[in-house]
């Protein structure tokens, strides 16, 4: 089984091959240029270089959120547009658990954290078993800074962190935690195509790939106008 | 003579708030058409919400491309080329379109051609006219835009005059607004307008100093609803129906005087209109029978097409096809994108 996985949720741009249990390729790039200049000649060159074609891959993989809603929007569109070209299924990874696969095998609990702006994160929290499976602590969920650091408080585990969602709060947690910490250094703590690439490959052994039409992005935050109606609304009702 | 091969191009629309696809062959016959509107979604908020619109793209985009394949009777491996809009409009929503067709392009090995959105409007006008060709002249008018156009040739565009401000489909909707009847505008003006006098009330004609062909809606919009203040200060019955009728007077009534100015100084036979106020009955009684009286012959596509749909980006995309016009896989999405430019 071969598959393409692509990573855009933030500002990395990340694509891969994994062929059965090798990663062919993987080319990441943390650059400002825009998704929509990097994703897909990124992709055409790891084909060119390994002598892939299109009609090779048998699952498209998507990186579907959270993050920026524009990134997982590009990449989205891409897996979509390539998934309908080809008439293959879909794999759509939720963006933190393909974060916390980046720390495969650790026994400190994980916490994958993503700048989600106005001093929020998108976040999950992790650990691995001891066969090595990865389980997640609750659903992943957007947070303040304080709410985050109440709950890892609370449970008072060491804890690695994960994300670009620490160049935001590092100061925040430095200063508030109160448990064992560490901050995942920069080969490991950016998204990769590849983790999404190997848990599109669990989901494919489960059954569980979808068709091309039903992927979206997992926003976690409904729409600023959206937000605005519904606040509108339950003013309504309240008076 | 060898029969030219057939070019059918896949065409990709998403700039706005309508995800859209079609299939056309040769630039000027429609295979296909699937347009799926938002319209319902964006009315609870009083206007287009770009992330919204964004958000229904993404979710919208494959259904509607695999329908207009199958309603054309097509694969993907028929098509010749795949176009798509990437410019002007809502960046977020061009850019679904945008990585959706450059994706198919690679995928199935196919040329990838950007179309610039307001010269599908424009060619709209080739699907059901196929006598069209240029050279002629062109008023564009939609909610984002106004432009009054020289078509020189495929592809070859150049803009005569443009709105300094409003444009004219913002001027109605601004307009509707603030006479409570709401979004979209611009049709329920025409509706209600129709059972109004137009002379009702004089509103001020605007003209750009030392642009004659340039366009200004914010003044009749504002001279719209300074009236409707005074109405209220002197404690007046509005006459809603009056008022609209009059306000829609002005503004077609500064599209249509531009126009024939232009076909007359440039000394051009042919006038075709274009965009989501094209579909507006009043302007297009007005510039018909300017045209006639001025013995210029005129073009307009029916409403379906003048609002957003695929078909005008294929028969666009056709044209930018054949002249050679190719792009990239970093196609990106160009929000600005200026009528004639080329990226």
């Amino acid at each position: 089984m071969r598959i393409l996985a692509v990573e855009s949720s933030a500002v990395t741009a990340s694509a891969a091959i994994l062929t059965d249990d090798i990663m062919t390729a993987e080319y990441t790039i943390n650059y400002k240029k825009t998704h929509s200049q990097t994703l897909l000649p990124m992709i055409a060159e790891i084909f060119k270089m390994t002598d892939t074609k299109p009609d090779d891959i048998d699952v498209i993989a998507v990186s579907v959120g959270p993050g920026s809603f524009t990134g997982l929007r590009i990449g989205v569109a891409t897996g979509k547009g390539m998934a309908l070209a080809l008439g293959k299924k879909m794999a759509a990874v939720p963006t933190l658990d393909a974060m916390a696969y980046n720390l495969y095998g650790t026994d400190k609990l994980i916490c994958s954290v993503m700048d989600a702006r106005r001093q929020h994160l998108y976040n999950n929290i992790y650990y691995f078993d001891e066969e090595n499976s990865l389980h997640k602590l609750r659903q992943q969920s957007l947070s303040s800074y304080e709410e985050l650091t109440a709950e890892l408080n609370e449970l008072g585990k060491e804890v690695i962190f994960i994300g670009d969602g620490v160049s935001a709060a590092g100061r925040f947690f430095e200063e508030k935690l109160t448990c064992r910490y560490e901050f995942a250094p920069a080969h490991i703590t950016t998204q990769r195509a590849a983790s999404v690439a190997f848990l599109a490959k669990k989901q494919a052994e489960r059954g569980e790939l979808v068709d091309a039409a039903a992927v979206k992005p997992d926003y976690l935050r409904p729409s600023q106008a959206e937000r605005e109606l519904a606040e509108k609304q339950e003013a309504e009702t309240d008076a | 003579m060898e029969k030219q091969e057939d070019v059918l191009i896949l065409a990709i629309e998403s700039s706005c708030d309508e995800t859209a696809a079609a299939v056309v062959k040769n630039g000027r016959v429609v295979l296909s058409n699937i347009i799926n509107s938002q319209i319902d979604i964006h009315t609870l908020y009083g206007g287009v919400v770009p992330e919204i619109a964004s958000r229904k793209h993404i979710e919208n985009i494959n259904p509607v491309i695999e329908l207009a394949l199958k309603d054309a009777g097509v694969t993907l491996d028929d098509i010749t080329a795949v176009a798509v809009t990437y410019g002007p409009g809502l960046v977020g929503a061009l850019l679904v379109g945008v990585a959706e067709a450059k994706a198919i392009a690679f995928a199935k090995n196919k040329p990838l051609v950007g179309v610039h959105h307001i010269e599908g409007h424009i060619c709209a006008n080739y699907i059901e006219h196929p006598d069209l060709e240029p050279p002629f002249a062109a008023l564009v008018v939609s909610g984002g835009h106004t432009h009054l156009v020289m078509v020189n040739d495929y592809g070859e565009y150049e803009i005569v005059g443009r709105t300094r401000d409003d444009a004219a489909g913002e001027a109605f909707d601004k307009v509707a607004r603030a006479v409570g009847l709401g979004y979209p505008g611009g049709p329920k003006i025409d509706r209600l307008a129709k059972e109004g006098n137009p002379h009702a009330v004089e509103f001020p004609r605007a003209h750009v100093e030392d642009s004659p062909y340039d366009f200004s809606f914010s003044g009749i919009k504002s001279a719209v609803l300074n009236y409707i203040n005074q109405c209220e200060m002197k404690k007046e019955q509005l006459n809603k129906t009056d008022l609209v009728a009059s306000f829609q007077n002005a503004v077609v009534d500064a599209l249509v005087s531009r126009a024939m100015m232009l076909v007359r100084e440039r000394n051009i036979d042919k006038l075709a209109i274009a965009g989501g106020v094209a579909s507006n009955s009043a302007l297009r009684s007005a510039i018909q029978s300017a045209c006639e009286q001025n013995g210029i012959k005129y073009y307009s596509p029916s409403p379906g097409l003048c609002t957003d749909n695929a078909a005008m980006i294929g028969s666009a995309g056709y044209y930018e096809y054949i002249k050679g016009v190719r792009h990239g896989y970093d196609l990106n999405a160009v929000p600005n994108l200026k009528l004639g430019e080329r990226v």
